[in-house]
């Protein structure tokens, strides 16, 4: 009676994911290379070459980049204020769990709120304008925007960043603080010849794990900036909805180019972290 | 380290200025409707309006469906990969983080050409098929936390002891999974639970797509119509996010903790 | 008698109401090999946390080589320590570790070479230059550890319980090379541990603490034989205690169990009709009346182990029971449960515990 069992447990979990994961993408990734006849074909991926397609990607690793980077970097240094900086105990509980809260609170809600604090009636516009006298969309800021839109996902990249990487700072051991002072180091020595080193392959991991959710997301962008900021999942939405252009493959052949860069983007963050809990095991 | 703390205690401050100055204003502007004072107005126009009531229940009912559905998948699997099958374990791990490898949208596009009317598994070609599509949609996005969860919890209660302490008992495969092993398990499922709430109350893109009266389209048909209510439902939405998460927290302090050492 | 080498003057260390170390004071000499020795919370790694900087006294100061270090930073002391954890860095290999303080002081490449390779010559794990230290054993990293300390030739070695994350195998071969490597460079060190054996089996002097004072400062044989108080007395070695009433306070006579036992001398303060603890090492006691052995009492066995080359027997002498160790004999059985049986010991080897 035991063979049947446990594979009957866990077939329903194999059915699942590939009927409605693996077979989907892969049928996809199938028309991305076929053409309307069913023959295989490198048409779709050539026509991936044209402007507004190389635009949208261009775009979205522009904002995918630039909230990831400032995203890792912020929430770095929010990360070793909370666990390093003295600060006291509740501080650390409670930004963790902000974290968890607002790493999940991305969507139309997130681009909303955006529009209630920077909108051209927003409280923090209306405030900088009549107590500092500072009209930001007269200098030509605008929250529908490229740099809009990177500091409404810095909302959720900091958090995700100050989630992944305390663990990281966690386990740099109080030990090799004091070895390296009893080895005549100072501060700043140790840290250019231990931390930086130990830590900064979670830290690149980390960053592309927040350019790979980036780039996929979509609801907050359609919410906030609507089709006026081309990216490539919103491209890609038009495409699904109307098919805008004019060709079905295409579509497929920008899903594959999106999953070829979330993929990769995925591979070097396991690649990283591998490596970095090789050396802290 | 009086410097380090000093710097500390700024960048904290600047971070929580960050996070907090959005809530906040949010709140303000919901607050806006009634020319020339603070109410809650926004607030009662949108509660009270049929179509949040309806987005908002379909979308309730489809993440009970989900969260259903997530459960009857992992939680066999997940016991089943601890006790007898550690080699499928590599695999699994990469099917779990597959969806957060592919996008949303790419998994409903696959959807839509898959299981369209002329496939051989017409999902779409009915209401409770696409309704269906669009739970089993959610139960893939949640895929990922679901199984973290209920396989953390599995391996704090270290189920291959406790099943061959039931079975030395006496216990047939009914009775240890129902009095022992789900039992024990039932928080670790409740966290994956509302996190999973949470992710379909909020999820746009799928519901979108497949033209679904969720939550999701709703609140970006609103936004787009009105002013201060979206403003309303953002708020609305954060503490129904808070909520789920912590939900999860308190849970987790009633979770059994294991003496021994996870495996 | 020339000055100490390292001199802890009226150290004491308090953390708010609590006072974890309470007037401290001890001199080593150059070249000595000191434990700290006492249970979990008497203070023992309070101290050597003070003299490495890391903690700073409360009132008193730490004297080294004649210069007042009290006040210094740690990377200003000069001094080598070794954790219990071995802190190894692990973005590093074995050679980068051991060679750390050298780098940081700034020496030529081409010396730290040949000091590295010189120290893992030392701990005997020259192959291992280029491995990671995830990549060795506990033990392995340990010795590294310690070439990491002494190669920057430090004044002072401080071991935080370095051997009480390893197997006891490792523990007995590693204290030993951490002996012979210490008399080998004439290294002043100070060594922290629980383990009493650890402590009496590789230290020129052991300072048995409690409670954030020292008890007693002697080498072991003064510790174990000649315990100054009965902390020390129970905490180092096994011990066989007797309740006994004095008789006879001027003659130095006491009762244990209605027999007579004389005990000249030791007897400073006590009147008769006063209750005493009296204390026997294992080895002191021998079943049977033996020549040199002046004292003895009569008890019953209560357990006999055979342990092989040893047997160990339990004998009841009123409400106490004593245990003793007996060789075993090829042609003699070991003694019976329930025997009656007679156990005698010298006089000079009784302890009275206060």
């Amino acid at each position: 009676m035991r063979l049947p069992t446990q594979w009957l447990g866990v077939a329903p979990f194999f059915i699942f994911a590939i009927m409605f994961l693996i077979l989907p993408t892969l049928y996809l990734m199938l028309g991305a290379f076929q053409n309307d006849a069913g023959e295989f074909t490198l048409e779709n991926i050539v026509a991936l070459a044209q402007p507004s397609i190389v635009a949208a990607y261009w775009i979205s690793i522009k904002v995918s980049l630039a909230s990831s980077l400032i995203g890792a970097f912020a929430g770095l240094a929010i990360a070793i204020a909370i666990v390093r900086g003295g600060l006291p105990d509740w501080i650390r509980s409670a930004t963790l769990t902000f974290s968890g809260v607002a790493s999940n609170f991305a969507g139309v809600p997130l681009a909303f709120a955006f529009l209630a604090t920077l909108g051209r009636l927003g409280l923090a516009t209306v405030i900088l304008n009549t107590l500092f006298g500072l009209n930001i969309y007269a200098h030509g800021f605008n929250i529908l925007s490229f740099w809009g839109l990177t500091l409404t996902y810095v909302y959720f990249q900091i958090p995700l960043m100050v989630v992944i990487i305390v663990p990281a700072i966690d386990g740099l051991k109080k030990e090799w603080g004091e070895a390296a002072a009893t080895l005549g180091a100072t501060m700043s020595q140790y840290w250019r010849m231990v931390v930086i080193p130990v830590i900064w392959p979670s830290f690149l991991g980390t960053v592309i794990l927040l350019f790979a959710n980036a780039f996929g997301a979509i609801a907050t962008a359609y919410a906030l900036t609507g089709s006026s900021l081309n990216i490539v999942p919103i491209l890609l939405y038009a495409q699904i909805r109307g098919d805008v252009l004019h060709n079905a493959h295409l579509g497929y052949a920008i899903a594959f180019g999106m999953i070829l860069i979330t993929g990769l983007a995925n591979v070097f963050y396991i690649w990283f972290r591998t490596r970095s809990e090789r050396w802290l095991k | 380290m009086k410097a380090g703390r000093f710097w500390a205690w700024v960048v904290f401050a600047l971070g929580a200025a960050y996070f907090f100055i959005p809530l906040i204003a949010t709140v303000e502007f919901s607050m806006r409707m009634r020319r020339g004072a603070y109410s809650f107005d926004a607030y009662k126009v949108v509660l009270g309006d049929a179509r949040f009531q309806a987005t908002f229940g379909y979308s309730v009912l489809a993440a009970v469906f989900t969260i259903i559905l997530g459960v009857l998948i992992v939680v066999p699997a997940a016991y089943w990969i601890r006790l007898r099958l550690p080699q499928l374990r590599p695999i699994v791990e990469f099917i779990t983080l597959l969806p957060l490898v592919i996008p949303a949208i790419v998994i409903v596009f696959g959807y839509i050409r898959m299981y369209g009317s002329n496939s051989p598994l017409p999902f779409l070609a009915t209401d409770t098929g696409t309704n269906a599509l669009l739970v089993i949609g959610y139960a893939t996005l949640s895929l990922p936390y679901m199984y973290r969860a209920v396989d953390t919890g599995l391996r704090t209660i270290d189920v291959r002891t406790l099943t061959e302490a039931a079975q030395i008992l006496g216990a047939g495969w009914g009775t240890i999974v129902t009095r022992v092993i789900l039992p024990n398990v039932l928080i670790a499922v409740l966290s994956g639970a509302f996190l999973t709430f949470a992710i379909v109350i909020g999820e746009f893109t799928m519901a979108s797509l497949l033209n679904r009266p969720a939550f999701g389209p709703y609140l970006q048909n609103i936004g787009a119509n009105r002013a201060y209510e979206p403003a309303a439902l953002a708020i609305i939405a954060f503490a129904i996010t808070w909520g789920c998460m912590s939900l999860i927290q308190i849970l987790s302090r009633f979770a059994p903790k294991s003496a021994n050492r996870p495996n | 008698m020339a000055d100490p080498f390292l001199s802890i003057q009226h150290v004491r260390k308090s953390f708010g109401a609590t006072t974890v170390v309470e007037d401290f004071n001890l001199d080593v000499e150059r070249g000595e090999f000191v434990s700290f020795l006492g249970p979990s919370g008497c203070g023992k790694t309070t101290v050597l946390r003070m003299v490495a900087g890391f903690e700073e006294p409360s009132a008193g100061k730490i004297v080294v080589g004649g210069k007042d270090i009290t006040r210094l930073k740690p990377n200003q002391r000069n001094v080598g320590m070794v954790f219990q954890a071995y802190a190894l860095f692990p973005n590093l290999t074995v050679a980068q570790n051991i060679g750390f303080g050298l780098k940081v002081a700034g020496m030529p490449k081409a010396e730290i070479d040949a000091r590295v390779t010189e120290m893992l010559g030392i701990i005997k794990l020259p192959q291992m230059a280029d491995r990671y230290p995830y990549q060795l054993s506990g033990g392995q990293q340990q010795r590294i550890a310690l070439a990491r300390a002494i190669a920057p030739k430090p004044k002072l070695l401080l071991l935080d319980e370095p051997l009480s994350a390893l197997d006891a195998k490792v523990r007995v071969s590693l204290r030993e090379e951490i002996r012979s490597i210490q008399k080998k460079l004439g290294i002043t060190t100070i060594f922290v541990t629980h383990d009493q054996e650890e402590a009496l089996s590789i230290s020129d002097r052991i300072a048995v603490m409690y409670g954030g004072k020292a008890e007693q400062v002697g080498t072991p044989f003064e510790i174990y034989n000649r315990p100054a108080t009965k902390f020390v007395a129970n905490f180092v070695g096994t011990l066989n205690v007797l309740e006994g009433t004095v008789t006879d306070a001027a003659a130095g006579t006491v009762r244990v169990n209605s027999e007579q036992v004389s005990l000249k001398g030791k007897l400073n303060g006590s009147k008769s009709g006063d209750t005493l603890s009296l204390a026997l090492r294992p080895e002191a006691i021998s079943l049977g009346r033996q020549p040199g052995r002046d004292s003895s009492l009569s008890g019953e066995i209560s357990e006999v182990h055979f342990l092989g080359s040893v047997i160990r027997v339990r004998v009841g002498i009123g409400g106490n029971t004593v245990s003793l160790d007996t060789f075993n004999s090829p042609a003699t059985p070991p003694p019976a449960v329930g025997e009656k049986a007679e156990i005698s010991f010298s006089s000079d080897d009784m302890l009275v515990l206060h």
